[in-house]
């Protein structure tokens, strides 16, 4: 019996077709892939199923009856619900709230905060999802917030679970702890979708799987009878590599980039709080952390965005401490920001306007503050041949273009200015595969140039494929430094989320409080 | 060119629902309308007072123009013109002996200097306090409103009872184009400054940055761009320029400042800016419409009984027309179906 | 002359009130009001139509609620519906009330500057309440919409904070995707947050005319609905705060007709509230961080 059927799904935005008359088919009580890398079109496939988008075409049916999901209440009153890749929740509420927010318990018009932490408190203990009812959510690590999510689906009474990407933000040791969850649902006779472009994860998980490419569903496959390296060629229709980039065969001893004893205090709250680290010149520094230890603060002091409060920053032993984000960009120091579309584009000027934002003020763009228009467009056509940005012309506004071509316009507008030190914060988010292995090949061309760069990413195998160095960052300080090498993957969780070796840790190391 | 057939559209919207609203009350739209256009155009004398009317339009609406392309919402160009119109009137009464031509671009440089100083009064509350300037720009009306009428009530009252200054030489006031009517070489200045602002935002290192931080204020700081000080430059630029509109006003409508001069000419710069979608030359051409509504209006007290405030009441509906942005996306949208709505914000 | 000082300041925060409470309904759900000025204007006007009209002031208050609710509904439309730019609808809105209740207002009364006397909503005389010194004369002789101010302060701070619809509504504020994905109708809860809105603005309108003076006349908000923005922001969006924040600017109204007795040139007298509201966002820039999404156009569907 099918939970779940979409037969000749259609979806289409202003300029890609996100689904191509896809037929994608879920049994009951199993546990199914959806696999494909970025802008594959598996959340919208899924937000089609929870009614957050409406499909252009094809027909979905829900244990055998055709229904038409207007709004996700309709999906939730055929129990379907949905784990966001991005949480869906309130920080400012407690737990209790967050899971109960529409279909709240009431006495009359008001609010039953008590029957609201009953209900949580029950369904806690019957799935075994440990949370503090009363806790604010803010407050939660990210491990925990997941589970509220999946009380929130469990709450509703959902028989039918998405997971958009549910292990992007969590360590090793988190990921554990969910797949225990999720059997155990499994075994409750709920039905799970997984979103995913992580194959390992799929291949210990799933039932089947099934493939995405391009909006297009490739094939359905039963992982017993299938492997990762297959699964890899259906995602991206030829052979990857899994390869480690070469290590620098030329690291030169000079400290291009050096943050000492760095403490920025945000709210009164040491966000930095007293955090060293150096890169080489032509070495890549990979920094793993779980978002939110400081990552961004960092970023924004080492740009200028946000100076330091104690502690200094030095360029090739120059302190640049309290230098502005413009001086900044002038001494050298090139930024690849983690959101391109907020911190890196301005969407609606032209593809050839972006390529010089930042660096508007030089000479070869400007004199006497009067733009040199010709040579910025002959500057942008070389720019736009030399990274292949595909467009139908310099004078495109940049938020038409897909997101590997508006990186590319960041990452060209960084590189042709021959930067000192490149920070590439999430380089590849977002990002097609094609599009992927260029910008890493771009990056450790860089570094064979003498460059040194700080890549701060989620994607542990990024780190791990790209670094030659590999630091975590726990709370403010970095915890770990070493060679790539140095560390495994479990190590590098523990080191995430606790900041210490397992080692330390011993048989803690299961619980995941 | 969709741009051009979207604004078209929704003029006609609006004087439709404006014809709509008097036919409710009871009045005769075409009759109104009629009177309307011929206030405006109907002949010579109604052109010129036209293209008079027109004259403070453009420069406010310019003004709250290249405010709205830095992101920032200039209510305040009301309060920036009586301050300009102030300072260019002082400036003819008392700097004398000074040859007409200097002694008017003077008037017209101290009225802006001060609309500037007025405006950057916002601009920097904005970037220090983030006060919103919709707010303070409008108590900023009100006070400035208040300031002048003291000044010309008191310390700089001519003689007599009108709450007025003293004139201004007549070496310093602007050429009259088309005399008995109050159509001057104001309109000149006034699109000159419409093609340098057109300029200035194309081709200067300033204007990309407003017109960034207007976009995406996050990205352009991230760029080095120095947000404050742009806000505040923007906020200089806007002010100046309403603030040329009151001089202009003194130096060639009135001759001198009187108390309430303005009938909301400040005001009215906002649906000009919204009407030309916020484009320096465009500004020129949406000024005249409305110019046009209010030389017509005085036609309309003329020949029928219908109230001169439909013509506020046109404007209104006018700017509620051109910002709604559906109007492009549904012919867009008349292709497809369902609830798409793609990549436009 | 304390009392009669507090009196007034009473009286003069009543609208400002009124409308920055139903701003609150309408920010929290995360749509900006420019437009709050607009909907006094033509619940003043109403007001006074609907006394005239029906020679009841009670039936005009509900005409003057019903235009505040209407004009709520048009900026509801044009932001929710069409995604226009919440302030430039605002703006529309309020030279639209402008123009409108001037047409309307010649057409009837045949001046554009004042319409004609209407029978208004009077003061009550509570018998025991007025003997109390003090608090008597204020609260004892006065007009009905104090009580309903009152009235409508305490209800709204129960539904916004012990109520479902109130939890809803603080949500889709702050984040109207989570709110979306939940189940909740954002687009509806939008609406009612602007239409009460509209109508709270309208009864405050209502006070300037058929509550104090009995007439209307063209443009007679003056400013107060931007004021009552102030006081929204000040308040920090939430019923009491707002309650006080219109209280200090009452106050600054009430002192400065007192001052208009001394030499000082009426002028500067006037500026004073003004002056006020200026200061008030720079004391308190740290309270201008209202709901998270405010001023975002809610698009279900979009990535």
């Amino acid at each position: 019996m099918y939970a779940v059927e979409l037969h000749g799904i259609t979806k289409r935005f202003a300029n890609t077709t996100a689904n191509d008359s896809v037929t994608f088919t879920v049994r009951s009580g199993e546990i199914h892939s959806l696999l494909g890398e970025n802008g594959a079109g598996k959340t919208t496939l899924m937000k089609i199923l929870y009614g957050m988008q409406q499909p252009d075409e094809g027909e979905i049916r829900i244990n055998g009856v055709k229904q038409k999901i207007d709004n996700p209440s309709v999906a939730i009153r055929l129990g379907i619900a949905m784990v966001h890749q991005h949480f869906m929740l309130i920080d400012s509420l407690t737990v209790a709230e967050n899971v109960v927010l529409g279909y709240e318990k009431r006495k009359g018009m008001f609010f039953d905060m008590a029957g609201a932490v009953q209900a949580v408190e029950q369904l806690s203990a019957t799935y075994g999802l440990k949370v503090d009812p009363r806790q604010k959510v803010g407050d939660l690590p990210v491990g925990t917030k997941q589970r509220v999510e999946i009380l929130k689906a469990l709450y509703r009474q959902a028989d039918i679970l998405i997971l958009d990407e549910p292990t992007a933000v969590l360590t090793p040791l988190e990921v554990v702890d969910l797949f225990r969850v999720l059997r155990e649902l499994k075994q409750a006779g709920k039905t799970i979708i997984i979103i995913t472009h992580k194959l390992n994860e799929t291949m210990d998980l799933a039932d089947r799987a099934t493939v995405l490419r391009a909006g297009r569903n490739i094939g359905t496959v039963n992982i017993s009878e299938t492997s990762p390296a297959r699964l890899a060629e259906m995602m991206v229709g030829r052979k990857i590599s899994f390869d480690q980039a070469p290590l620098s065969a030329y690291p030169n001893r000079t400290r291009l980039l050096e943050v000492r004893g760095g403490v920025l205090r945000k709210h009164h709250v040491p966000v930095l709080n007293g955090i060293n680290l150096e890169v080489h010149g032509g070495e890549i520094l990979g920094l793993a952390g779980v978002e939110g230890n400081g990552q961004t603060e960092l970023i924004e002091a080492i740009t200028g965005l946000t100076p330091l409060d104690e502690g200094q920053v030095l360029l090739a032993g120059r302190d640049i401490t309290r230098q502005s984000p413009s001086q900044m960009i002038e001494s050298g120091i090139g930024h690849i920001p983690e959101d391109r579309n907020k911190l890196g584009l301005v969407g609606d000027f032209s593809i050839r306007d972006n390529l010089i934002l930042g660096y508007h003020h030089r000479s070869s763009f400007q004199r006497f503050k009067l733009l040199k228009i010709n040579h910025i467009k002959r500057f942008a056509d070389q720019l736009r041949e030399r990274f292949m940005i595909k467009s139908e012309s310099i004078d495109t506004k940049v938020k038409a273009l897909s997101g590997g071509n508006q990186q590319k316009v960041v990452i060209g507008r960084v590189l042709s200015q021959d930067p000192v030190v490149i920070i590439a914060a999430q380089p590849t988010r977002g990002v097609d595969i094609g599009a992927i292995e260029y910008i890493h090949q771009q990056l450790i061309e860089m570094r064979d140039q003498g460059k040194a760069i700080l890549l701060i990413s989620a994607e542990l195998d990024e780190i791990r494929k790209l670094s030659d160095k590999i630091a975590v960052i726990y709370e403010g300080r970095i915890v770990a430094y070493g060679s790539r090498d140095a560390f495994d993957e479990f190590e590098l969780g523990s080191y995430m989320t606790r900041g210490k070796p397992i080692a330390e840790t011993g048989k803690e190391a299961n619980a995941d409080e | 060119m969709n741009r051009l057939v979207t604004l078209l559209l929704s003029l006609l919207g609006a004087f439709a629902c404006g014809a709509l609203i008097l036919a409710l009350a009871g009045y005769d739209p075409l009759e109104a309308y009629s009177a309307l256009l011929v206030g405006a155009f109907g002949s010579k004398n109604a052109i010129a007072n036209t293209l008079a009317k027109s004259t403070p339009l453009i420069f406010t609406g310019l003004a709250v123009a290249v405010a709205f392309r830095g992101g920032l919402f200039n209510i305040g160009a009301e309060g920036q013109l009586y301050m300009g119109a102030m300072a260019a009137a002082l400036v003819g009464v008392y700097a004398t002996g000074l040859p007409g031509l200097l002694q008017a671009a003077l008037a017209l440089l101290a009225a802006g200097v001060v609309g500037a100083l007025w405006a950057g009064i916002a601009g920097y509350m904005k970037v220090k306090f983030r006060a919103h300037e919709v707010i303070v720009t409008i108590m900023l009306n009100y006070i400035a409103i208040s300031l002048t009428n003291y000044l010309v009530n008191y310390p700089f009252k001519a003689e007599g009872s009108v709450p007025r200054t003293d004139a201004i030489p007549a070496g310093m006031q602007l050429t009259k184009l088309m005399p008995p009517n109050q159509v001057t070489t104001g309109i000149f200045i006034a699109i000159l400054a419409c093609i340098i602002m057109y300029w200035m935002f194309n081709r200067t290192v300033y204007g990309y940055e407003i017109r960034a931080i207007g976009l995406n204020e996050d990205a352009a700081r991230t760029g080095g761009i120095s947000i404050g000080k742009r806000v505040v430059l923007t906020m200089f630029l806007s002010g100046f320029i309403a603030a040329l509109a009151g001089a202009v006003e003194v130096l060639g409508v009135h001759k001198y400042f009187v108390a309430g001069f303005s009938p909301g000419y400040g005001y009215d710069g906002i649906a000009v800016a919204v009407l030309a979608g916020n484009h320096p030359l465009g500004v020129i051409i949406s000024a005249l419409l409305f110019g046009s509504l209010r030389s017509g209006s005085m036609n309309l007290d003329r020949q029928t009984d219908v109230p001169t405030d439909v013509v506020v009441m046109i404007q209104a509906l006018v700017i509620i027309f051109v910002a709604i942005p559906w109007v492009i996306r549904k012919v867009k949208l008349m292709r497809k179906r369902g609830d798409s709505v793609g990549s436009q914000s | 002359m304390i009392v009669s000082l507090l009196s007034s300041t009473l009286r003069i925060s009543i609208p400002i009130a009124f409308a920055a409470l139903g701003a609150i309904f309408c920010e929290r759900s995360g749509i900006v009001n420019i437009g709050l000025e607009g909907m006094m204007l033509v619940g003043a006007f109403g007001g006074v139509w609907g006394s005239h009209l029906t020679g009841s002031a009670f039936l005009g208050l509900l005409f003057a609620m019903l235009a505040g609710g209407l004009f709520g509904l048009i900026h509801a439309v044009l932001t929710i519906q069409f995604k226009t730019e919440h302030i430039i609808s605002g703006l529309g809105i309020n030279l639209l009330a402008l123009g409108l209740t001037t047409v309307l207002m010649e057409n009837i009364w045949g001046n554009r500057g004042r319409s004609g006397l209407v029978n208004g909503l009077g003061t009550i005389r509570i018998p025991g309440l007025v003997d109390i010194p003090v608090i008597g004369p204020i609260f004892g002789n006065t007009t009905i919409l104090l009580y309903l101010l009152i009235v409508c302060l305490i209800v709204a701070w129960i539904v916004l904070y012990k109520t479902v619809f109130g939890l809803r509504i603080r949500v889709i504020g702050d984040n109207p995707k989570v709110a979306d994905s939940l189940g909740i109708n954002v687009y509806m809860m939008q609406y009612i947050g602007v239409i009460l809105c509209g109508m709270l603005a309208g009864i405050g309108g209502a006070y300037l005319s058929i509550g104090d003076i009995n007439m209307f006349s063209r443009d007679m908000v003056a400013g107060r609905g931007y004021i009552a923005l102030a006081a929204l922001i000040f308040g920090g969006w939430n019923p009491f705060g707002v309650f006080g924040a219109s209280l200090l600017f009452g106050f600054a109204q009430a002192l400065q007709i007192r001052l208009q007795v001394f030499n000082i040139p009426v002028q500067f007298v006037e500026m004073l509230p003004y002056i006020v509201t200026i200061l008030v966002l720079i004391l308190y820039r740290n309270r201008s961080r209202g709901p998270l999404a405010v001023g975002k156009h809610f698009r279900r569907g979009e990535a």
